[in-house]
């Protein structure tokens, strides 16, 4: 029940967030200098083609009418056209955003999966050698940039040790066409074909790995500190002293109270995942949205740029709100909170 | 563990960052880098690399004695335009933050102080704002206004505040309730002298750890944006554009990419492990 | 008189902290006899934790160390006894109740799952067989026993979920899971209300009774003594300074500090006693 308010009260804050996103959005798009209209026909058009465009776009309408019609258009999914492909935005964005969703989503699995039993062995082994190596990638997380990680990766595994795929998500000799969900790992399992998810998942090894360096040190760190706040807390005395044994302290007891920290930080961080997820698909072939973002925005295409933006933003309130479902399962305090607040 | 009182508190965060090692190495990294920044028409062996040459006869050199980290595609010496690439870096770094965190503290501080309505209008944008990733936003003004370094900036600009706004909002609110507030209140100062004289200072060791923390990354978004081909445009040095454009040399010829990536990491590398060493000297827990 | 059932005697404990060795107990000798209500009392720093953490076996070794005594636990020795005889013991015959009870739940599982988890492995250690419908019933009953009105609600309930008062008694029922024979409580109530607190000593001291158990009451309120103990032990820097039968203690102090720490007892007015405030059947 109080779970059930709980939830109602974070989708309708999410869907708050997108509002102002939309707004931001629509902001920038009118700042542009200069007339949209004349922008994209080009100085060869005459004044009246640009004035019949600007019509057309409704570019001479009052600015809130402009977002009325704006948000009226995107809660029907249509971003508009592209002016470099004339194909709906949304239809270009739907292909693109599979393969990126594929890869971030293989690298929030991979940093927790890396991530927290690092950090649990940091605190387990406080200033000793797992305490170290964890400092150690966070730092180096912290500090590399992740296209010359992602660049010195596809070196290393590509070049010299030959032993991965360095570009794309599938050998282009294995076709396969993702059309159930779109995630080739996913749907080539369902359809049985487990070659092919082997292909996909060797592809994905080396961008996640790249994209998930940075989230996988910070994971650790918060899972140590927060490991450690929790094992000072009377309960987890408590917890001895009614004889619970040790193990089941530091894997029931204290582990799933530590797990609240790290996972609402991780979902602060994934918005710059999605900015470095751009770099490494550029890296990597990878036929994500960064290829797309990147070749309209250099085409000064601005409904696909917003597009881009608008489904970055939303993919970050989607992911966040799965996070804050998560905690409110994981931590009653906050679900109860939450619900009452 | 207490402290003979004649020591001042300046003199103490000394000697706890002098003896701390990450601090000392941190400190050391990114002084070495402002000062290489300033002194390099000066101490750079080919101070001409800088600018739109091309010398078909030294294209693509290994490192050697006289090219340290060899040549570019064009012949240009690597170690001095990575020298000069510092400076775009540290200049996106003091515009960004110098912009960006006055506005994010002010925000923060006004929220956390006022509560009510201020809070919510100032916490709900930050929430908001905080959910465009900053490269993202960045090529998305890049598009809208044409690629360029003082476009990214601006878009970094933009976003970065929220962070800061977010760490003093939950500084002032817990110190608002702190009697010394209560007591300036009480005898009467006015809600400028307040905020600035009384709630400011103590929000200053964390903002200051991490202002060293964020220039690391302001750093790196810069690079990711400018090897994007969304930064500075050419001939002026840039490191994230020497990396994009080596990588199409890859893998013979390395050092072109590889050595100004490396460039990159470490001045990051400096910003935060003085950060970290700062985050000590100050005792200050919230920073992540 | 027979063996009492804890007896300590002689015991001293030194914790080395930054290098520096520092002795915290210098020969504590104390006793509780079966079916007792034994007082230890102190201002804060007295060793009286210290005592209580070497009985229960939860003392950190290091920075602790028992450098002399023995503990003994129904005539067998427990400080040399085996780490799985410590264990056995540990949650089962001797329990303990927490004095903070907001911080002595896990916030992140409900009652019954966090007393089911107690009673499986005490179970375990015990060599007992109890299925999970039993350790349901099992804990109904006991969070019946502390006067819950409805133990099943309490037990599906998170600890954010419950009052002070409340919290507190799920701490007790934790501990009388498994039927102890020793009860060690450490200050409890103290975080909570005076009227809250006079009503779960008041429970504390019933339900002692009614299962005939044996209880160390940890405490440094004199006040909490005269209401529930039999015998008392004044303890100071360490040291057990006086050793006496509560009323012969109130009446005729024999030590200067025993009688400064009497003198600093708030009185509550007319003679009203703990018994007459508590009402332990509300909802708290």
């Amino acid at each position: 029940m109080e779970f059930l308010l709980f939830l109602l009260r974070r989708v309708l804050w999410s869907l708050l967030v997108l509002v102002g996103l939309s707004v931001v959005i629509f902001l920038i798009a009118r700042a542009v200098p200069g007339d949209p209209a004349r922008m994209a026909l080009g100085p060869t058009a005459t004044q009246e083609q640009v004035t019949d465009l600007r019509h057309k776009l409704g570019l001479d309408r009052p600015l809130i009418t402009q977002y009325g019609l704006f948000v009226a258009a995107l809660s029907h999914g249509d971003l508009g056209r592209s002016l470099l492909t004339e194909r709906a935005v949304t239809d270009d964005i739907r292909e693109s955003f599979a393969a990126t969703l594929e890869l971030v989503l293989a690298t929030i699995f991979l940093a927790l999966a890396a991530g927290l039993p690092l950090g649990i062995a940091a605190a387990r082994w406080k200033d000793r050698w797992p305490d170290t190596a964890s400092r150690l990638v966070a730092i180096l997380g912290a500090v590399t940039p992740t296209f010359f990680l992602a660049l010195l990766l596809q070196l290393l595994a590509g070049y010299v040790l030959h032993v991965l795929p360095t570009t794309g998500r599938l050998d282009p000799a294995d076709p396969f066409h993702a059309d159930i969900t779109g995630l080739i790992t996913l749907d080539s399992l369902l359809e049985g074909r487990f070659a092919v998810t082997l292909d996909a998942l060797r592809h994905l090894l080396l961008p996640a790995t790249a994209l998930a360096a940075a989230t996988m040190g910070q994971m650790a760190r918060l899972t140590r500190a927060s490991m450690l706040e929790v094992m000072s807390q009377d309960y987890i005395e408590a917890a001895r002293a009614f004889g619970i044994p040790d193990w089941l302290r530091v894997l029931k007891y204290t582990l799933r109270p530590s797990f609240v920290a790290p996972l609402t930080i991780l979902g602060l961080e994934f918005a710059s995942m999605i900015g470095n997820a751009f770099v490494v698909e550029l890296v990597f072939s990878w036929p994500g949205m960064a290829a797309y973002g990147i070749r309209t925005i250099l085409q000064k295409d601005l409904n696909a740029v917003m597009g881009v933006v608008m489904v970055s933003g939303a993919f970050f309130v989607g992911v966040n709100l799965v996070i804050d479902l998560l905690v409110g399962l994981v931590d009653p305090r906050i679900r109860i909170r939450g619900a009452r607040a | 563990m207490s402290e003979p009182p004649r020591l001042s508190a300046g003199y103490l965060r000394w000697y706890r960052f002098s003896r701390n090692p990450t601090a000392v190495i941190g400190a050391a990294i990114v002084l070495i880098c402002i000062a290489a920044t300033i002194l390099a028409p000066w101490i750079t062996p080919f101070p001409n690399a800088v600018k739109a040459v091309v010398d078909f006869r030294s294209r693509h050199l290994p490192p050697s004695a006289l090219h340290w980290f060899g040549t570019d595609d064009v012949g240009r010496d690597i170690l001095t335009r990575v020298i000069f690439g510092y400076r775009v870096s540290l200049l996106l770094v003091v515009v960004v933050l110098g912009t960006a965190v006055p506005f994010g503290a002010i925000l923060g501080m006004l929220a956390g102080y006022y509560g009510g309505w201020v809070e919510i209008a100032i916490m709900r944008t930050t929430d908001i704002a905080l959910a465009i990733p900053p490269l993202v936003m960045a090529l998305a003004v890049a598009a809208v206004l044409s690629p360029s370094l003082f476009h990214s900036m601006l878009a970094i600009a933009i976003l970065w505040w929220t962070w800061h706004a977010r760490l003093v909002y939950s500084l002032a609110r817990q110190l608002r309730t702190q009697e010394y507030i209560e007591a300036a209140r009480m005898v009467g100062a006015g809600p400028l002298h307040i905020l600035f004289r009384e709630l400011l200072p103590n929000c200053l060791p964390p903002i200051v750890v991490k202002c060293s923390l964020d220039a690391g990354f302001v750093i790196l978004v810069g690079a990711s944006l400018s090897f994007l081909g969304l930064g500075i445009r050419p001939p002026t040095p840039d490191l994230g554009t020497m990396v994009a454009t080596g990588a199409a040399y890859l893998p013979e010829k390395w050092w072109e990419s590889v050595l100004p990536g490396c460039a990159i990491l470490f001045v990051a590398l400096g910003f935060n492990l003085l950060g970290d060493g700062l985050r000590d000297v100050f005792d200050v827990q919230e920073v992540r | 008189m027979t063996e009492p059932l804890l007896s300590v005697r002689n015991l001293s404990v030194e914790f080395t902290t930054y290098g520096r060795t520092n002795a915290v107990l210098h020969g504590v000798t104390l006793a509780v006899p079966e079916r007792s209500q034994v007082a230890l009392v102190g201002e804060s720093g007295s060793g009286k934790t210290v005592t209580m953490k070497a009985i229960m076996g939860l003392l950190r070794e290091p920075p602790a160390r028992v450098t002399a005594g023995e503990i003994l636990f129904d005539g067998r020795d427990l400080l040399r006894a085996s780490r799985a005889e410590r264990d056995r013991l540990r949650g089962t015959a001797m329990a303990m109740i927490f004095q903070d009870p907001m911080s002595s739940l896990n916030p992140v599982f409900t009652v019954a799952d966090q007393m089911g988890t107690i009673l499986k492995y005490a179970d375990r250690r015990l060599g007992r067989q109890r299925g999970r419908a039993g350790r349901r019933a099992r804990v109904h009953e006991v969070l019946a026993q502390v006067r819950m009105r409805d133990p099943e609600r309490v037990a599906a309930s998170y600890p954010i979920m419950l009052s002070g008062g409340m919290k507190q008694r799920v701490l007790i029922a934790m501990a009388l899971l498994s039927q102890p024979r020793l009860l060690i409580a450490d200050e409890p109530g103290t975080a909570l209300d005076v009227t809250t607190q006079a009503q779960i000593l008041k429970l504390l001291k019933d339900l002692v009774e009614e299962q005939h158990l044996a209880l160390l009451m940890i405490t440094h309120n004199l006040g909490v003594v005269r209401e529930t103990s039999h015998y008392v032990h004044v303890m100071h820097r360490g040291r057990i300074v006086e050793a006496a039968e509560a009323q012969a203690l109130f009446a005729a102090p024999r030590e200067d500090y025993t009688r400064n720490l009497i003198a600093s007892v708030p009185r509550l007015t007319g003679g009203t006693s703990f018994a007459t405030l508590a009402r332990t059947d509300d909802e708290t």
